[in-house]
């Protein structure tokens, strides 16, 4: 077992020693957690029998690391029992399932974590590398098989996934993550940004030999930064439908944190990969497992009154910081949106698709601080998820998919116009 | 009679004689001293010409406008009427290069007493140099810190962000312009007493303001705070991963 020089400086020695305990396996699935003890064990559960009812004969660990949880989640994890799950004792082990925990230094850090992960994965040999959120609070047992079996027998490298979804919820996915990432790299994938997600042995050795560690957006959104990776990395990638997606109750919903890892990386991936970016015409859809993306229509009460303020109060305050990153035209038209009375006027698919190009273009720039460009598209994405709502009011599902098929034709058509803002034109 | 009124004649042109004469010799060791100090001034306007080609040079390489731009201080420049900042930093490079060698060249004339004046110029060049590395950052950090200001405050719906990114522009820019004088010796009582009024004036106007005008909006943050009252906020409720 080749233990590299640059493994053994951050992963700790009882860690080490628990990796030997192991050996070789061929699935690990890592649990990044903090202060998660009420999601935990239903998630540590649904994995034992996850891998119990579909990988019996296969070698698997589960990995807990923690970024040093005062509630007890360390506890929790090594005290969740497969015996509390219903309907467990239909599944008989033929192999021991090992489960073990570490924690990281200097707090909670994406990167830290998933790349501890990594590590151990590439240590153990492992064939596939599944990470798990920790607060999936509607994980199934099989999740792990959808995520991991395009792995284990089609040779995947990284399959992430889709999920059933209340239509408003995952807006930024719908209406940046997933357009942008179609029509500049034309890779269809839905969900770039995976809570859940399995990776093969080579991209994970790939991705862990990359320089991601070192700059704040790869230890703040590593995710991001494997399906940048396995995308311009021409890796084979696929997703798989899992489930029901529900947001924690109570968790923390920082719009802006939520943009720094997800927009701030894709964003900066552009800078590296123009090569690619550039000559890629069109996009091709991505093999997908299971159904396709799936929403729910319930009824949800949004606040739309204090959205609109905030997005009008956005765009008549940040007017000076606007004028650096916008043209004159789209922040002329967002100062008429902003200005307009509720319903007058719409922040069209269009527009929200040259105002994201802009904003790409004056990141690559660095016109300002690049964290502050980040921040200010905040407010302006408020705006957009004010009109989808409002679009999308009565929609069915049918409705919501063709919304935002017409959004990705947006950024689609208008990728000549990013090419030519970075190529210095605004 | 006629031989008085012919010695003092030759006493007259003598003493106008031995005048001439010493003006002449003092003009005659005069003159080099005058051609080394114009050799002195006009090397100097080439050095300090080729001083400000390679300070333009470096500020393009090092993409200076930028700098400036972040800064705020292209727009200063702009709204009086200035040229950009890279041609105005490297004209200050070659005008103080060129007056240094101007003051080297009156020097060399030899003149009493501008001796010291010189000297006290080239010792004052270091620090004026520090006071402008000083204004710059310092203009750097208020921009940088009063845009984080804005945006943090829009972002989290504040109701006056750009009082707040003021207010923090304010701050920042009085500091470094005290800073500035005390580097520069100017006035150092007066600006360190001018400056801690008016901080503290500042200081006791927001603690006035926020402890009078927003008592009900920390007695509502703290009540939150401490009973861990969770707001009804609708728009954070849906997830946007």
């Amino acid at each position: 077992m080749g233990i590299s020089l640059a493994e053994e400086t951050f992963l700790t020695d009882e860690f080490l020693r628990q990796l030997i305990d192991v050996g070789e396996v061929d699935i690990l699935i890592g649990v990044p957690t903090h202060n998660n003890a009420k999601t935990i064990e239903p998630v540590i559960q649904a994995i034992q029998v996850g891998i119990l009812k579909c990988f019996p004969r296969e070698r698997a660990v589960i990995i807990n690391v923690d970024g040093g949880s005062r509630d007890g989640t360390s506890e929790l994890f090594a005290g969740a029992s497969i015996s509390d799950f219903q309907h467990a004792s239909k599944f008989q082990t033929l192999r021991t399932l090992h489960s073990i925990s570490t924690q990281y230094p200097n707090g909670p850090e994406a990167g830290a974590a998933l790349r501890t992960i990594l590590a151990a994965a590439e240590l153990l040999r492992a064939r596939a590398c599944v990470v798990m959120s920790p607060d999936s609070t509607t994980v199934e047992p099989d999740w792990i098989q959808r995520l991991t079996l395009p792995i284990y027998k089609e040779n995947f490298d990284l399959v992430t996934p889709m999920y059933r979804r209340h239509k408003f919820e995952g807006l930024l996915m719908r209406n940046l993550l997933y357009p942008m990432t179609r029509a500049v790299y034309g890779c269809g994938l839905r969900e770039p940004y995976a809570a859940e997600f399995a990776m093969s042995d080579r991209l994970a050795a790939d991705f862990l030999a990359t320089d991601t560690w070192s700059n704040d957006l790869g230890r703040t959104g590593p995710e991001m930064c494997v399906t940048t990776r396995a995308i311009t990395g021409n890796f084979r990638l696929c997703q798989s439908f899992l489930g029901t997606k529900v947001p924690v109750e109570g968790a923390s919903t920082d719009l802006v944190a939520a943009m720094r890892r997800t927009v701030g990386v894709l964003f900066s991936s552009l800078d590296d990969n123009f090569q690619l970016w550039s000559t890629t015409n069109g996009s091709h859809p991505v093999p997908t497992f299971g159904s396709p993306a799936q929403v729910s229509l319930e009824p949800v009460s949004v606040d739309r009154k204090r959205l609109r303020e905030m997005f009008a109060s956005g765009v008549s305050e940040l007017q000076p910081v606007f004028r650096s990153i916008l043209s004159s035209s789209t922040l002329t038209e967002l100062q008429r949106i902003a200005a307009a009375e509720d319903g007058e006027a719409q922040y069209t698919a269009k527009l929200w698709a040259r105002t994201v190009y802009e904003f790409a273009a004056s990141y690559h720039k660095s016109v300002i601080n690049r964290d502050h460009i980040i921040q200010a598209l905040v407010p302006l994405y408020r705006g957009r998820t004010l009109t989808f709502i409002a679009e999308n009011e009565n929609a069915s599902a049918e409705q919501i998919e063709s919304s935002v098929e017409c959004e990705c034709v947006e950024f689609e058509g208008l990728k000549p116009y990013l090419l030519e803002l970075w190529n210095g034109g605004k | 009679m006629e031989e008085s009124e012919t010695s003092m004649r030759e006493m007259i042109i003598g003493e106008l004689t031995q005048t001439m004469q010493g003006l002449a010799r003092g003009f005659a060791q005069y003159v080099p001293r005058l051609i080394v100090m114009l050799i002195i001034v006009l090397v100097g306007w080439a050095i300090a010409y080729i001083f400000k080609a390679i300070t333009r040079s470096i500020l393009r390489l090092t993409k200076f406008a930028k700098l400036s731009e972040n800064a705020g201080a292209t727009q200063l420049l702009k709204q009086a009427a200035l040229p950009s900042s890279t041609e105005l930093l490297s004209s200050f490079v070659f005008w103080i290069a060129w007056i240094g060698f101007i003051l080297l060249g009156i020097s060399a004339l030899g003149i009493g007493g501008l001796q010291e004046h010189i000297s006290r110029f080239f010792l004052f060049l270091p620090r004026l140099f520090v006071a402008l590395v000083i204004l710059f950052f310092g203009l750097l950090a208020a921009s940088f810190f009063s845009r984080a200001t804005l945006l943090a405050a829009v972002n989290a719906n504040s109701r006056s962000p750009r009082l707040l990114s003021l207010s923090v522009r304010l701050i920042l820019v009085i500091f470094t312009i005290s800073m500035v004088f005390e580097e520069l010796g100017i006035a150092e009582q007066t600006i360190i007493i001018a400056f801690g009024v008016a901080f503290g004036a500042i200081m006791l106007g927001l603690a006035l303001a926020f402890g009078l005008g927003g008592k009900d909006l920390a007695r509502e943050f703290l009540e939150r705070r401490l009973t861990r009252e969770r707001r009804e906020v609708k728009e954070n409720e849906l997830s946007p991963l």
